[in-house]
């Protein structure tokens, strides 16, 4: 049998403790979209981008991989969000 | 002699992540249409939003969060060579994956039977913006249907390979990318949550 490179393993109780995060974000989520409007926007801009990065982090392992990987994902990500910015940009000049 | 068999467990995962960057910007692309859509019709997607049930929606949201335990769980014990339990939590996830698709086939099926789908007549007495908003519900939601689909398929295939023992403790990578695709599914969801579900 070979030595190989293999993974970083994450224990039980932190999988728990991102799983229990998520569910308590969800429902803030789903309470501040009833308080208001503005409510449920902010809720939805700060803390669906933190529910993904709990998963991109911790389930996905990111947090554990080499740099190359990382800036790899950071600057798919950053693409997308300047795409985004450049549409934002073209409606509300237009 | 024996057959020298190569293994690159990194090269494995870098290519999964650039095939899930290729999943990105196709979200990407119906997230970048959608604020475009709802920008320019503000008013026809908060009423057509209202529509959706919020707890189905949530429902749906609790399943995928869960499974993506489950899956991680089982990459973790497959690495403290735990098989038993490495098969266990992979075939939980493909479960979730199956009762999310049951619930999104209840809730397609509730609005087909009011005629809102592209083209009924329950779409058709109503403002092009909630028209509009319906279709992006349907393609966004129908893609990501069709990924949690290939992910069930995808996970009931690492099942079967954990238990002949071709995925073990030595050689996990496939359960480990499998995992990546099935996370990347949920990611999506977490999106389509505040997008549609609580637009209202």
């Amino acid at each position: 049998m070979s030595v190989r490179e293999q993974g970083h393993t994450i224990e039980y109780p932190t999988l728990l403790k991102v799983w229990g995060a998520l569910v308590l974000l969800t429902a803030a989520l789903v309470g501040a979209s009833r308080v208001s409007e503005a409510a449920a926007v902010w809720a939805m801009l700060a803390l669906t981008p933190l529910k993904a990065a709990l998963v991109l982090y911790f389930f996905m392992h990111l947090k554990y991989e080499k740099a190359v990987l990382k800036a790899m994902v950071f600057t798919a990500l950053a693409v997308l969000i300047i795409f985004i910015g450049m549409l934002f940009l073209d409606i509300s000049f237009r | 002699m024996s057959e020298t068999v190569h293994h690159d467990y990194q090269g494995a995962k870098i290519g999964m992540w650039l095939f899930l960057f290729t999943e990105f910007m196709l979200f990407g692309g119906l997230f970048i249409l959608y604020a475009g859509s709802r920008a320019l019709n503000p008013e026809a997607f908060h009423s057509a939003g209202r529509e959706l049930s919020v707890p189905l929606g949530v429902a749906n949201t609790v399943i995928l969060l869960t499974s993506s335990l489950f899956v991680a769980a089982a990459i973790t014990a497959i690495q403290k060579g735990n098989k038993k339990l490495s098969l266990i939590l992979t075939g939980l996830t493909a479960a979730c994956g199956a009762l999310f698709l049951v619930n999104k086939a209840a809730e397609w099926g509730m609005k087909f039977h009011h005629g809102i789908y592209p083209n009924g007549p329950g779409l058709a007495q109503r403002p092009a913006g909630e028209a509009l908003f319906f279709g992006l519900y349907y393609i966004m939601t129908g893609l990501h249907g069709l990924h949690v689909l290939a992910g069930t398929v995808l996970l009931t295939v690492m099942a079967v390979l954990v238990s002949r023992e071709r995925v073990r403790q030595d050689d996990y990578v496939l359960l480990e990318n499998s995992g990546l695709y099935w996370h990347l599914v949920d990611v999506i969801w977490i999106f389509l949550l505040p997008l549609f579900y609580l637009a209202a």
